[in-house]
């Protein structure tokens, strides 16, 4: 009988103002459970101010074979960097 | 009938193609992640090298787990404290990156629990001394760091993660064990000699902890063409014995090997042959605390059991 309970993957914010990411994953029966089996886990160092926990089978990604096509457009568009553009010689701020 | 063989010709093919496309990319220095496409005995030699290694870390816990209640102060005890919840940290860490895979960690646990699964060698030994938690740190974690080094740049992406993450924890565990020695070598005769006796008895097994010689190593050859491993167990040896030699000398301690010199020109410290069938015996289950550390590992699982089942009840109640 499995009593690990659910898998739930883990995202942590090292500082105030800084993204959460992902740190890996941890086992346990619900959302208060995980959240300290999570900050037993992933910092006991203080590497975290702050911890989401999600359910594993809540996170939906992309795959490997999707890539190409499902990304396609965006690599090869320079017009949407700034370098693309030419500013003439001596005009500030632009 | 024709069609069929067609087929299975054309699969083939595509296997083939697929697995030259997988070696150009470990070729690159690519990182595998666990989506992608990988042949399957690259999967089949991760999930035992990563189980393995994750076990190894789960059964360390025991051999220091047994002085915490004897630490000589309270210093002592916090430290050692930190370090085996550190273990159980790595353990999971790794478990975590070994389900990546596509096995549960049921499946993994259940194989530790009844014996099948291989774990570190070094573990079935016992820790008879306050000094071997200084060996074991100064030995066992020093062997560790040399290979985690290495493995922190391995092809599989989780994996490599849990190493750099394994890495920046572990360094705190060679220093502590390496300041008890220093406190007992420097203190009265009686410490001095019972670190020198914890040192005759680790130094050996930790140097069989890198596994058998390059030529013996039945894994190694593909481990290292699809960059699972970088480097060769002889190699990590003689960086492990390189590092420690001076490290044992600074605190007046002897290494148990009559044969140990420097070799001027190479640099390296050429050490005496390594008693084989120790570690094959050990391995096989024979070793001096094989027995006791599963028994161990049971009785903390079936101790548990309550717990996990309350955790479940509780949250059963509360969330529906």
């Amino acid at each position: 009988m499995n009593d690990e309970g659910r898998l739930w993957e883990v995202f942590t914010q090292s500082k105030q103002g800084a993204p959460h990411e992902h740190a890996g994953n941890v086992h346990a029966a619900d959302a208060e459970m995980a959240l300290q089996n999570a900050r037993d886990v992933y910092s006991r160092r203080g590497e975290a101010v702050s911890i989401w926990v999600v359910p594993s089978d809540q996170i939906f990604a992309t795959s490997p074979s999707d890539e190409g096509p499902f990304f396609d457009p965006s690599n090869n568009k320079a017009y949407r960097h700034p370098q693309f553009y030419s500013v003439p010689k001596g005009v500030r701020g632009i | 009938m024709c069609y069929i063989l067609f087929e299975a010709i054309k699969e083939n093919m595509n296997e083939e193609q697929k697995l030259a496309d997988f070696e150009a990319r470990i070729e690159r220095g690519e990182i595998i992640e666990p989506k992608d496409w990988m042949p399957e005995r690259y999967r089949r030699q991760l999930i035992r090298m990563m189980s393995q290694h994750a076990h190894s870390e789960y059964v360390g816990m025991l051999p220091e787990g047994n002085w915490i209640t004897r630490a000589p102060s309270l210093r002592r005890k916090m430290v050692l404290l930190a370090k085996v919840q550190d273990e159980a940290g790595h353990g999971l860490y790794i478990y975590s990156a070994t389900e990546t895979l596509g096995i549960d960690r049921k499946e993994l646990l259940d194989q530790l629990l009844n014996g099948t699964a291989k774990y570190s060698s070094i573990f079935n030994y016992p820790s008879l001394s306050w000094a071997d938690m200084g060996t074991i740190g100064w030995f066992v974690d020093g062997a560790a760091i040399v290979n985690q080094t290495m493995l922190a740049k391995s092809s599989y992406g989780p994996y490599a993660r849990a190493m750099i993450r394994i890495c920046k924890e572990e360094n705190f565990h060679k220093k502590q064990g390496y300041e008890i020695i220093t406190t007992l070598a420097n203190g009265t005769a009686e410490q001095k000699k019972m670190a020198q006796d914890a040192v005759n008895r680790w130094w050996w097994p930790s140097l069989m902890m890198f596994g058998p010689t390059d030529k013996e190593s039945p894994n190694s050859a593909e481990l290292m063409k699809w960059k699972v491993k970088i480097k060769s167990n002889d190699e990590l040896r003689q960086r492990f014995v390189d590092l420690t030699v001076p490290q044992a000398k600074a605190v007046n301690l002897t290494l148990p090997d009559p044969d140990l010199k420097l070799n001027e020109e190479t640099g390296h410290w050429e050490f005496g042959h390594i008693n084989w069938q120790e570690f094959y015996n050990v391995i096989k289950g024979n070793g001096p605390m094989n027995k006791e550390r599963l028994k161990a590992r049971n009785e903390a699982f079936e101790k548990g059991k309550w717990v996990r089942e309350a955790a479940l009840a509780y949250a059963k109640k509360h969330n529906n």
